[in-house]
């Protein structure tokens, strides 16, 4: 469990002094981060929906083992950014990334690469809980099931790992057979998480996998992320700030500008850093105004 | 004084309301309207269940004086042994063809214009063909079947050996006539497949084929079913395409009987051949009211139990998978 | 690293941070599998557009002798078609389908209308889903029986009894238009309908928010709102209509003789009665006959005419889509 303690300002290079604590970043457990490898590597993205450029210059170092949070308001790209680590952005039409994302060293984009390889590795839980409708074990077993028929004992341990990790086991483990329609919603977001971490993939993405759930549902999830986190990577798109504060290792805050032409909205990534930094001691403004609560 | 005054107002005023909104409760004007739209749908309720009685009228005596031999039996001159075992056999094969040919067809092209095609020039014109050739008259499919199926069976233009006029080329002919019929229920129920399944099978790596092949076409089956049992009671009760392509209408050579064998006999294929609607067609058009009126009932008796029973069965399906989908 | 070994529990997870060998590019068979599958379904798909030209040219090719030989002053202009004596006057054919089709409309069109409007605006649920099943099955019942009842009841209890008996014994332009009329009346049904329910419920509330009664907002909002359906209603009924070949074929009196006449209590042949009845003739009419091409012949005009109020009504259909 983490401990909420209140952080002291860091040395205040702004030129107003510190400013006021808006939001508690708990006590993370202080590894160096440089000491982390770097698994997804941004740089100066941007992804146009046909002509229209929705969101630019995102310039992100995703680290292992660490919960990267994608904060701002709606519209911003958040979403947009998060889908291209997984290249879902595929599936829609005249969706087109610019820029370089390396994954591992290795270029996300790159012409020889096979969406279906990359999504293996990297899984996505989804806004709305989206369980398949058939048995709690076959949701599971889907993801393994792609990849080659497994001995039964073999399946079933897997399975069992999955729904433990996910922190769901105990509450279905009797009844694995029956469908998973008949699960509350937080019960089907965990089911979808265990679901994505079956195939033991290297990343996580969650998009804004609380927003549909209640209070108790998301802090279990939060804790859950917190356990897992040291076999995965986690990055979580997110409209709670809090929650960012509370999970998150480093956070990204995005924002739009409004084209003055077209009026259409631009995502931007406004700033990326440490987690305690962006919500003790942002370096833009415009971040500042976000935390504190003055727009958005 | 003015208290008084004021009351009294009230109540006048609260009664000249109760009554503007109290007033006319009866809308004889409305009720009128609706019944008459009523009877409309009635009317055909009606039609429905008079075509019924009337059939069952003029063809249960054949089968109450004749049974079994009246189904045995073959086509003849005389109305008392003329049976309708050829058509059923014919009939048979079409409504087999329909499923081989049509069903994996249309779903194909289903799955192709839903999950694979790009939205672009060539599949709006896919689409828009399928859409112009449901349709087309069945007598002009009637018309492909002639100069396709059964001439180029000959290899020849315009050849006119008349035994080129098989079974085979009949099945085939209905298969294209319903094809653009599957084709549309199937992009229907393709279409009702929520995304965000779709998106869950991506999202843990599967490739198309694989999220087709175990989200899509199982969640989409109850509704593809239905597409197909529909378009198999409709080609079964198709005869204009029959005439065209050349069916038997007089006699068609002696009866090999109605059993499990000769059913399922496959070299019927390549005979020529009739079928039960083409059957009811030729009898209903003799001067003998006997073939005219009392055998061609009997035959619709049979043919009608067939489609109907088909029809009902597949709205019944698809209404019971539509109540557990919105639940 | 996957090694594609279907027993490795051991995913890629495990493995520690990048290494140089990591390959995205795949599993080669299963890309070919992919492949191949894509494939198979676009064959299905363009078949359909295979079929189509298919008929096309099976229309043209043969119809071709008939248009490139006959004496086409004769075949518009007389009276009388009569494949055996070698009369080709398309006028009869033509002025007999309007005859069937017109009475076929007259029948459907109120009556489908007004079972739509009730399905739509008046039916409590409970009796939709019971009532609502009844258009579906009627839709389902081939129009060799439909023929029948037109000739065996249509013709003397409807006919007969509001025209005379004479009329009523054989087969007529007017008894086979009845039964043509049942045919289109779960087309009209069906197409209104949706055009009815694709009008927003917020143009009724405003409507009876208005004090309007029902059958006022009815009548002067929605209908008027689904105007574009009801045309393309109309407009497919038509077609069905003329499209129709057994009803006429067994129900309007004409063996394969089409003489002009416009009193639907005589016999009519229409187009596709004429067809049919030139390809259940002798056999002999098949082959390089006039005949035979002439069969073809009125095939072309059926299929361009169908088409015609097919791409028509089905454009209607689309802008009631797009309107809401």
């Amino acid at each position: 469990m983490t401990d909420h303690t209140v952080t002291e300002p860091s040395d205040a290079v702004e030129d107003d002094g510190p400013m006021p604590q808006a939001i508690e970043v708990p006590e993370h457990d202080r590894r160096d981060p440089e000491s982390l490898p770097i698994v997804f590597e941004v740089r100066d993205l941007a992804v146009y929906y046909g002509d229209f450029r929705a969101v630019r210059e995102v310039n992100i170092d995703v680290r292992q083992h660490e919960i990267t949070a994608f904060i701002g308001p709606s519209g911003c790209g958040k979403t947009t950014v998060l889908r291209c680590f997984d290249r879902m952005n595929d599936l829609i039409p005249g969706a087109r990334p610019e820029g370089t994302i390396n994954y591992h060293g290795v270029p996300l984009y790159g012409p020889k690469v096979d969406p279906v390889e990359v999504r293996r590795r990297i899984g996505m839980v989804f806004q709305k809980p989206n369980p398949f409708p058939k048995s709690i074990y076959d949701n599971v077993a889907y993801g393994p099931r792609l990849r080659g028929r497994r001995r039964k004992g073999e399946m079933d341990s897997l399975v069992e790992e999955s729904l433990h990790k996910a922190a769901l086991w105990d509450e279905v483990k009797d009844r694995l057979k029956d469908s998973a329609n008949g699960l509350s919603g937080g019960q089907q977001q965990r089911l979808c998480i265990a679901r994505a971490i079956a195939t033991k993939p290297d990343v996580l993405l969650m998009d804004e996998p609380c927003s549909s759930l209640d209070p108790i549902a998301t802090a279990r999830i939060e804790d859950l992320m917190q356990e897992i986190k040291n076999e995965f990577t986690i990055v979580i798109v997110t409209h709670n700030m809090q929650q960012a504060a509370r999970v998150s290792d480093a956070t990204a805050f995005f924002s739009t500008e409004v084209n003055p032409e077209s009026d259409r909205r631009t995502g931007v990534l406004v700033e990326f850093d440490r987690t305690e930094t962006i919500f003790s001691n942002p370096s833009d403004e415009r971040t500042e105004n976000y935390i504190t609560g003055r727009f958005g | 004084m003015a208290l008084t005054t004021i009351a009294a107002n009230r109540g006048a005023v609260q009664g000249s309301v109760a009554q503007a909104i109290e007033g006319r409760r009866s809308d004889l004007r409305g009720r009128l309207f609706e019944l008459a739209l009523a009877v409309c749908l009635i009317v055909s309720l009606v039609v429905l269940v008079l075509m019924i009685y009337d059939v069952l009228g003029d063809g249960l005596s054949v089968y109450t004086e004749r049974g079994w031999d009246f189904l045995n039996g073959g086509l003849s001159q005389s109305a008392d042994r003329a049976g309708i075992a050829q058509g059923i056999i014919g009939s048979f094969w079409i409504a087999t063809t329909v499923l081989v040919v049509s069903i994996p067809l249309g779903i194909g092209a289903a799955v192709y214009l839903e999950e694979y095609a790009p939205r672009n020039r060539l599949t709006s014109f896919i689409e828009i063909n399928v859409r112009n050739l449901a349709g087309v008259p069945s007598v002009v499919y009637g018309l492909l079947g002639l100069a396709i199926f059964v001439e180029a069976l000959g290899g020849f233009v315009g050849k006119s050996d008349a035994s080129h006029s098989t079974l085979i080329a009949a099945g085939v002919t209905l298969a294209v006539l319903v094809l653009p019929i599957v084709i549309i229920t199937t992009t229907e129920a393709i279409r009702a497949v929520p995304n965000a399944l779709r998106e869950g099978a991506y999202g843990v790596g599967a490739t198309r084929w694989e999220v087709i092949r175990s989200q899509v076409l199982p969640y989409a089956m109850p509704g593809i079913v239905t597409g197909g049992l529909l378009a198999i009671a409709r080609a079964v009760g198709e005869a204009a395409p029959l005439i065209l392509v050349g069916a038997l209408t007089g006699l068609a050579g002696r009866s090999p009987g109605l059993s499990v064998s000769s059913v399922l006999d496959p070299s019927s294929l390549t005979d020529r051949f009739t079928a039960m609607p083409i059957i009811i067609t030729s009898w209903s058009r003799l001067p003998d009211p006997d073939f005219r009126i009392h055998n061609a009932a009997a035959a619709i008796i049979a043919m009608l139990a067939f489609v109907l029973l088909v029809n009902t069965f597949a709205i019944l399906l698809r209404n019971r998978f539509e109540k557990k989908r919105a639940a | 690293m996957s090694d594609g070994s279907s027993s490795s529990l051991v995913g890629p997870g495990i493995t520690p941070g990048p290494t140089a060998a990591l390959d995205l590019s795949g599993d080669p068979r299963r890309h070919r599998r992919e492949r191949a599958m894509g494939a198979l379904f676009f064959v299905a798909a363009v078949g359909s557009v295979v079929i189509s030209v298919a008929i096309i040219w099976s229309l043209f090719s043969r119809g071709w002798d008939f248009i490139s030989q006959a004496s086409w002053g004769d075949v518009l202009t007389a009276d009388t078609w009569n494949p055996r004596q070698n009369m080709y006057g398309l006028r009869p054919l033509i002025v007999a389908t309007l005859v069937v089709s017109g009475v076929a409309m007259i029948v459907a069109v109120p009556l489908g209308l007004g079972a739509a409007i009730y399905l739509a605006e008046f039916a409590r649920p409970r009796i939709r889903s019971f009532l609502k099943p009844i258009l579906e099955v009627l839709a389902g019942v081939p129009s060799v029986v439909i023929a029948f009842f037109a000739l065996g009841w249509i013709a003397p209890h409807i006919v007969g009894t509001l025209f005379g008996e004479e009329h009523g014994r054989g087969g007529s332009m007017l008894a086979a238009g009845i039964g043509v009329g049942i045919l289109a009346i779960p087309l009209v049904a069906s197409v209104s309908e949706d055009a009815m329910r694709a009008v927003p419920n917020s143009l009724r509330e405003a409507s009876s928010g208005l004090g309007a009664r029902k059958m006022h907002t009815t009548l002067r909002v929605v209908l008027p709102a689904a105007v574009s359906g009801l045309v393309a209603a109309f407009i497919l009924a038509v077609s069905r209509a003329i499209g129709e070949t057994m009803v006429v074929f067994i129900a309007a009196g004409a063996a394969s003789v089409g003489q002009y006449s416009t009193n639907p209590l005589d016999s009519g042949l229409t187009m596709t009665a004429a067809m049919a009845s030139l390809a259940s003739g002798t056999d002999s009419v098949r082959g390089a006959t006039l005949a035979y091409a002439s069969l073809f012949m009125v095939g072309i005009f059926l299929f361009f005419l169908t088409l015609g109020l097919n791409i028509i009504g089905n454009f209607f259909v689309r802008r009631v889509r797009q309107a809401y």
